[in-house]
């Protein structure tokens, strides 16, 4: 078995108009940036993006956004330091918003990939953001009800990958990245090194490669952090 | 009424003191994160950060930054011997689960009962979450740090929150500029306060009754 897919292009030029697509990364760690940029030059339309954020700077996911291509966000938290790009949409009612707890938000990943379409949790019970939402009581307590996502499409970014789509992740870049690519149709990862089967020793898989669809190198990926701090853009 | 009032230095110091030795301990963002300065010597505190990672250590120097090792805040961090890496639902799980020992978060107000709002202040502009929802519960233990009032000099402990709620009657203690306060059965219980500061003038701060139970402590805190 070979995911290994030659180049970015390929990888994200089946991803259509109005898709439902899973970006993984907590802020800038992550984030597969070089997935991300692909995509917007291939330019589908009309997606929504599920991420914790809504894109920092002019880079990633707030590029997305400036490039129009999105027509919704799902995430918990859509600010950052250069939170410009979803702010000016939104408030122009241009952008449509799912805000989510984030623990909530991973569950319902974690849910989507797990074949659960509904589960009870403690958090939001009480406030706004469970308004609409069926309650229930166990033990005495009140719970609300929550239902799976699931994509089309997941970007992720590994440190390591095998052609059986086996992954790791580098330190707390790991984050919403299992999750999301357990909960989608197709999982599109860039790994920092594709290496041959048997590389990554089995106690050390991270994501089982039954999750994963294609993997490309991308050696010398970028972290976002670094980028927005060396004021890079898109274009 | 005296303008005596502790820093959010002595805030934080005085909220680290309730930390037990061995505590799972999660910090929100901000203010919050400032308690970890003042652990008490000789206990160990383990820190959990919501994006993956249980006993980061403190901010590397400048310039030693590893981006892909940040807590919630998006801050970079440090790892401790022991640490350990995971995903986000494991994250969380450790929060709903009830695996935390204490979670120390800000507060726009805290109500008698233990409502909590701390996410937004109003319905203008970007709202956004975060952990906060989720990290009210499950904790054994949730505090609050804050000053006991608003800038505008409005109590931030009242009888009912007027801005949007974080979660309810999830707050257990809240350590304040001028006083610690327990939540217990529906109503605040005065534990310690300052001691240059009268009942009269902590009462007239306060948006909510202070009750009484037993001898309520000095809350001395060292300049810092």
């Amino acid at each position: 078995m070979d995911k290994t897919c030659p180049g970015l292009k390929e990888a994200v030029a089946e991803i259509p108009d109005g898709a439902v697509v899973m970006i993984g990364g907590f802020g800038g760690s992550g984030a597969p940036i070089e997935l991300i940029h692909t995509l917007i030059d291939a330019g589908p339309k009309n997606l929504t993006v599920i991420n914790n954020n809504a894109g920092n700077g002019k880079i990633g996911i707030a590029a997305m956004i400036d490039a129009g291509m999105v027509a919704k966000m799902i995430c918990s938290f859509p600010k950052s330091s250069d939170p410009r790009a979803f702010t000016d949409r939104y408030m122009a009612g241009e952008i449509e918003l799912e805000l989510v707890p984030q623990g909530t938000l991973a569950e319902r990943i974690r849910a989507g990939g797990a074949g659960i379409p509904a589960f009870y949790t403690p958090s939001s019970y009480g406030t706004e953001l469970a308004e609409g939402k069926p309650v229930a009581e166990f033990d005495g307590r009140p719970y609300v009800q929550e239902r799976w996502l699931k994509a089309d499409y997941a970007l992720i970014k590994a440190e390591l990958a095998d052609p059986y789509g086996n992954l790791t992740y580098r330190m707390a870049a790991r984050n919403f990245n299992p999750l999301m690519a357990a909960a989608a149709e197709k999982t599109i990862v860039q790994a920092h090194k594709i290496v041959p089967a048997g590389d990554i020793e089995p106690e050390q898989v991270i994501t089982p490669g039954i999750f994963v669809d294609k993997i490309v190198e991308v050696a010398d990926a970028k972290q976002e952090e670094e980028l927005i701090r060396a004021g890079v853009t898109y274009d | 009424m005296t303008d005596v009032k502790l820093s959010n230095a002595q805030i934080a110091w005085r909220a680290a003191q309730d930390i037990e030795d061995g505590a799972y301990v999660n910090l929100g963002i901000g203010f919050p994160e400032m308690v970890a300065q003042y652990t008490v010597e000789g206990r160990e505190a383990i820190f959990h950060t919501e994006n993956g990672v249980l006993n980061f250590g403190p901010a590397p120097k400048p310039g030693e930054e590893d981006w892909d090792l940040i807590n919630a805040g998006k801050k970079a961090v440090t790892l401790k011997p022991g640490a350990a890496f995971f995903h986000h639902a494991d994250s969380f799980g450790m929060v709903r689960g009830g695996h935390l020992d204490v979670a120390i978060l800000g507060a726009l107000q805290v109500a008698q009962n233990g409502d909590l709002a701390n996410w937004r202040v109003g319905n203008k502009g970007v709202p956004a979450v975060g952990g906060a929802m989720d990290l009210v519960h499950g904790a054994k233990r949730v505090a609050v740090i804050t000053d006991h009032v608003t800038k505008k000099g409005d109590p931030k402990l009242v009888d009912s929150c007027t801005f949007p709620l974080t979660g309810v009657g999830c707050v257990t203690r809240v350590y304040t500029s001028l006083a610690v306060v327990d939540i217990e059965d529906g109503h605040f219980v005065l534990r310690e306060k300052l001691p240059q500061l009268s009942m009269d003038e902590l009462r007239a701060v306060t948006g909510a009754e202070l009750h009484l139970d037993g001898d309520v402590g000095e809350l001395i805190v060292p300049e810092l």
